[in-house]
């Protein structure tokens, strides 16, 4: 199954990946929509950076994930190895932070549920957002 | 093949999807005493507090059991296990090659003087005990919760929604004890007091009359609504019954097969092995539960899987203010904490290794700290000062994070 | 302030409406030209630090921000120009001479662009690519007048060396320390992939390049820096430089501070010291010195190399030519005067040297005369900047060209001509790691190799056309141009008719 994957030799922590989810992932449209008015719409992929060394981190999409086995609502599924949150059913008990290894599961701007990567399939984005606006090939989709 | 499940909920669930990874054909039929499709228990507060409509209490979707080739039993209780049948309340002998028991816990009422005379009370633990408060709670019902636990506390939650005034009585001397150290429970305590809810601790009730409750402490407290939420008890009685290693829960080894030949046990009603301190324990959570079935369900399935890393850990959050906390908190602390912006945060080190965290308020990203705790990944193997900053990825080496993050293995 | 104030260029344009504030520009920006305000919760900019080079536009997701020119003008002057003056007001505060990077940008003739390609009617049809094979392959290197025998009647097959191109173009030297790590990457990978060679500069060899020696042409400047055995042998050819054409005359200088620790073991020379390019090599002063030069580095690689004399073009390039082509040298590369740099002194870049179709038309003519044409092959750089002005090059006498502008362009260059700060925002003249990392090769091999590609695929095309169906056949073929708007001098100098005759 093809994944993203990050390579921390080729990311600039542009932070551009984290605004091209939120966008993609805002249902507004365009990236001006998306942020107009001061909005602040939460990313999925989240870049760290420290002394020369930066990355992204989003979902692994995991072959044993444990927030979908923790998730107390089944709002988290798998399908097709793509995990995805049905936020209608989810309650923001964050169980699935205190289990997601890499911290890739994001808490949505009211705090009443989360959020998560789910390759871009919900929004129609094609490609997932953050590997297309990816300046520098940091990010890519692919069977590794 | 033939898989009888006792119990409807996440471990029974855990077991089903167990079994069908591997086994589509052997049949299964769950056993449940309950009437309704499987749901979350957890979810009952939010039911409660109208977070969660009927539909959305169901852990899974309406075509599980089709989809599963699952037979289900409902309103039915097993009452006895033999060599290789399960005899139901109306007598039936349910034949098995592979039994899964996944029968949870109930709740723990402690002798309490005249509480004979309570019309008015409840338990906080299935469904229905919570549709039963529902018809009688109103706005401004005097409710009496006994019990400032998880559960009384997730109780309270529910009921704030409703408008009702709140009485939390606890006999220790602070909230939460069994995930939160004095600090933290100071923090949310004054938290949801000063929501409305009164909690009075270090006592119990004396006696109760049929509308109030004479307290160890001389406080009377009037209720419309009294729950007991002190604590729960394994159901055990099956295993124990036929002859299975019974201690503070049913005994299993690591992939979840009892002392019983052919018999599995999985979830609240088994002791689990805590890895952060190598102990054995009841875990009453979710994740544990749905996570031990699955192993057993593989294992019945003939799949060999064993269940390791189990720590005890709670996400869980009251009256808005969210908490987050795993392992153990016996060794070197390091805190931060910010009382008048709700935040808190405890690490616990002991032998080169994370054992445990307190997170509250900020919770973000938490799950880094549990993986440390449960892949016991030694401390000189990350930055300690960014471990203490936050939970970041940054803080391992880079071969780990090549091969996390890269799906690549590099040497360091 | 006030005297020694100086209006910027430029001016960046930020779309208020459209920025999100998402502060990539601030990120990218190794000139710290934007700032995010967090008192105000804006963004703004600092136009005088701005050297046009296009990132942030580039990069902003909202297409947010514009440079233009800044409206700003002194009183109209044709012969003091506003750039003239702010130079003036720039010397008499610094005291400094000028500096600049890439190519000079004055708006000389470019005979290129006053030379037009012939193409076939009704008689002697043109060819079709796409159906009939078309060669674009070039060898480099001495060519045989004649057919020789051994004894036994065989064909003597036994040949001075030759550097083999799969199309007519290489790239050119460009030292590692004036651009990154990763821009040498991306030219050795796409030059491997392409079959054609790209060259080390006088910066040696960094040692994880090692494996693309079979397409790479290893220099030796006046500086020497990084010459030894295994890097002579590494390479397909060597090529000495004698002069550049952005600084024809002069050396060169890379700052010490720019000598970091990879490229000091590359160069050979301690950390931060500064490395000097003397403006001759000390050990040529006549065509005897530069033959012993020449004969050194056969002897040194078993006369299995061609070796490459690369001179700026320069008045009597052609008599300098003639005597490189007597001095054993295989290949000669002239770089004409609007070749790039990553750093001159603005004056020696804008007014020294003479346009390579010029030199290139009267060397050919000149080994030609004398009857030495195929003793050397004849490269040509300078500002070749499209696969017009290869085949141009060719018909006008060139074996190959050289591109080093076009070449960075492909990686990303916006030609701001700010090499000399070593702050370059595409990753390509810098050697700070951080924006070393902009310029990831994966990326920039491809585009480069797309580039060659296109090139190649046009220069089949325009051969076609002229009913031409080899590099080979139009090499020389003056026939093929016509000039536009030129003078007969400028004709005669180029051996071309204009067009109608």
């Amino acid at each position: 199954m093809k994944k993203v994957y990050v390579n921390e030799d080729w990311c600039l922590a542009c932070h551009l990946c984290e605004y091209y989810c939120a966008a993609a992932n805002s249902g507004a449209g365009s990236m001006i929509k998306a942020f107009a008015g001061g909005k602040k719409p939460i990313p999925r992929i989240k870049v760290e950076e420290g002394s020369g060394i930066n990355f992204a981190v989003q979902c692994r999409h995991c072959d044993e994930p444990a927030c979908v086995k923790g998730c107390i609502t089944g709002a988290l599924s798998v399908k097709d190895g793509v995990i995805s949150c049905d936020e209608s059913r989810c309650v923001g008990c964050y169980t699935c932070v205190m289990s997601c290894p890499y911290g890739c599961i994001v808490i949505s701007e009211d705090s009443s549920v989360i959020q998560k990567c789910d390759l871009c399939l919900k929004n129609n984005n094609g490609e997932p957002a953050c590997v297309k606006g990816c300046p520098n090939g940091a990010i890519v989709l692919e069977e590794r | 093949m033939k898989y009888v499940i006792i119990g409807n909920s996440a471990a029974a669930i855990g077991g089903v999807q167990g079994i069908r990874e591997s086994d589509r054909e052997g049949e299964i039929t769950i056993v449940t005493d309950e009437a309704y499709h499987t749901y979350s228990r957890p979810l009952i507060s939010y039911w409660l507090g109208g977070k969660v409509t009927d539909q959305n209490m169901y852990y899974r979707s309406k075509d599980f059991y089709k989809d599963n080739n699952v037979k289900v039993l409902f309103s039915r209780r097993a009452q006895k296990i033999e060599k290789s049948s399960v005899t139901l309340d109306n007598g039936d002998k349910l034949a098995f090659d592979k039994l899964l028991v996944a029968t949870g816990s109930k709740p723990f009422i402690p002798p309490m003087k005249g509480l004979d005379k309570v019309k008015e009370q409840y338990t906080f633990m299935t469904w229905d005990s919570v549709k039963a408060i529902k018809k009688k709670v109103k706005k401004h019902s005097k409710v009496l919760i006994i019990g400032a636990g998880l559960i009384g506390l997730k109780a309270a939650e529910a009921l704030y929604h409703l408008n009702a005034d709140i009485t939390v009585v606890d006999l220790a001397d602070r909230i939460l004890p069994s995930i939160l150290d004095v600090d933290a429970g100071k923090i949310m305590q004054k938290h949801i007091e000063d929501k409305g809810t009164k909690i009075i601790l270090s006592a119990s009730v004396e006696e109760f009359s049929p509308k109030s409750a004479k307290l160890t402490n001389g406080e009377t407290v009037d209720f419309d609504i009294l729950i007991v939420a002190v604590g729960v008890r394994p159901n055990t009685e099956l295993i124990a019954e036929a002859g299975g290693k019974v201690e503070k829960g049913i005994i299993t080894d690591d992939t979840q097969l009892t002392t019983l030949k052919n018999v599995y046990a999985a979830g609240d009603c088994t002791v689990s092995h805590d890895c952060s301190t190598d102990t054995d324990k009841i875990l009453a959570l979710l994740p544990n539960a749905f996570m031990q079935g699955e192993i057993a369900g593989k294992n019945m399935a003939g799949v060999e899987a064993h269940y390791q890393n189990a720590i005890p850990m709670n996400a869980i959050g009251f009256y808005g203010l969210h908490i987050i906390t795993a392992g153990s908190y016996d060794g070197e602390e390091y805190t931060q904490q910010d009382p008048a912006k709700e935040q808190y945060k405890k690490l616990v080190f002991k032998d080169g290794l994370l054992k445990g965290y307190i997170l509250m308020g900020d919770v973000a990203r938490a799950g880094i700290y549990t993986s440390m705790i449960k892949e016991r990944i030694p401390l000189d193997n990350v930055d300690i000062e960014l471990l203490k900053e936050r939970p970041q990825m940054m803080m391992f080496g880079k071969a780990r994070r090549v091969e996390k993050l890269g799906g690549l293995t590099v040497k360091e | 302030m006030a005297i020694n104030y100086y209006q910027p260029l430029y001016e960046v344009m930020r779309d208020r409406d459209r920025c999100i504030k998402c502060r990539a520009c601030e990120r990218q920006c190794a000139n710290e030209v934007h700032s995010y305000d967090e008192e105000c919760d804006v963004m703004i900019s600092d136009s005088r630090q701005c050297v046009d080079c296009q990132r942030c536009v580039s990069i902003c997701p909202t297409n947010a921000l514009k440079i233009a020119n800044n409206p700003n003008t002194f009183r109209q002057n044709s012969n003091w120009s506003q750039q003239i003056m702010t130079e003036v007001y720039k010397q008499a505060e610094t005291g400094g001479v000028l500096l600049s990077a890439m190519g000079n940008p004055k708006e000389y003739p470019v005979y290129w662009d006053k030379i037009l390609l012939n193409a076939s009617q009704v008689t002697n049809p043109p060819i079709d690519p796409l159906r009939e094979p078309m060669e674009t392959k070039v060898f480099l290197g001495k060519k045989p007048k004649n057919v020789k025998f051994n004894k036994d009647g065989t064909i003597n097959t036994d040949l001075p060396p030759t550097l083999e191109l799969s199309t007519p173009i290489m790239f050119s030297a460009m030292s590692y320390g004036s651009i990154s790590k990763n821009a040498h990457e991306s030219l050795a990978r796409a030059a491997t992939e392409l079959g054609i060679y790209y060259n080390t500069g006088e910066g040696g060899l960094h040692k994880d390049f090692y494996k693309y020696g079979p397409n790479t042409i290893v220099q030796v400047a006046s500086g020497r820096f990084g010459v030894f055995r295994d890097y002579l042998e590494a390479g397909a050819a060597v090529e000495i430089k004698m002069g550049q054409g952005a600084k024809p005359g002069i050396g060169g200088h890379l700052p010490g501070a720019k000598i970091l620790e990879d490229i000091s073991k590359t160069r050979m020379i301690p950390m931060g010291t500064d490395a000097i390019s003397p403006a001759p090599h000390h050990d040529i002063y006549s065509i005897e010195d530069l033959r012993q030069l020449v004969f050194s580095l056969k002897e040194a690689t078993c006369y299995k190399k061609p070796v490459i004399v690369k001179i700026a073009a320069v008045h009597n390039v052609a008599a300098i030519a003639s005597g490189i082509a007597r001095s054993g040298a295989d290949i000669i590369a002239i770089d004409g005067y609007r070749g790039g740099t990553g750093a001159a002194p603005t004056r020696i870049r804008d007014n020294v040297g003479i346009p390579i179709e010029l030199a290139l038309a009267s060397v050919d003519q000149r080994l030609r005369d004398e009857g030495i044409r195929n003793e050397v092959s004849i490269v040509v750089a300078g500002s070749v900047r499209s696969s017009a002005d290869v085949v141009k090059a060719i018909a006008l006498g060139a074996d190959a060209v050289y591109i080093g502008t076009a070449a960075l362009l492909a990686l990303g260059c916006h030609l701001c001509r700010s090499c000399q700060t070593g702050r370059c925002n595409w990753g390509i003249a810098t050697q700070r790691p951080d924006l070393v990392k902009r310029l990831n090769p994966d990326i920039g091999y491809k585009r480069l190799v797309n580039l060659i590609h296109a090139w190649d695929h046009e220069i089949k095309e325009m051969m076609g056309g002229m009913g031409i169906n080899s590099v080979e056949a139009l090499r020389g073929n003056r026939l093929m141009l016509r000039g536009v708007g030129l003078t007969e001098k400028e004709l005669e100098v180029l051996g071309i008719q204009h067009a109608g005759q």
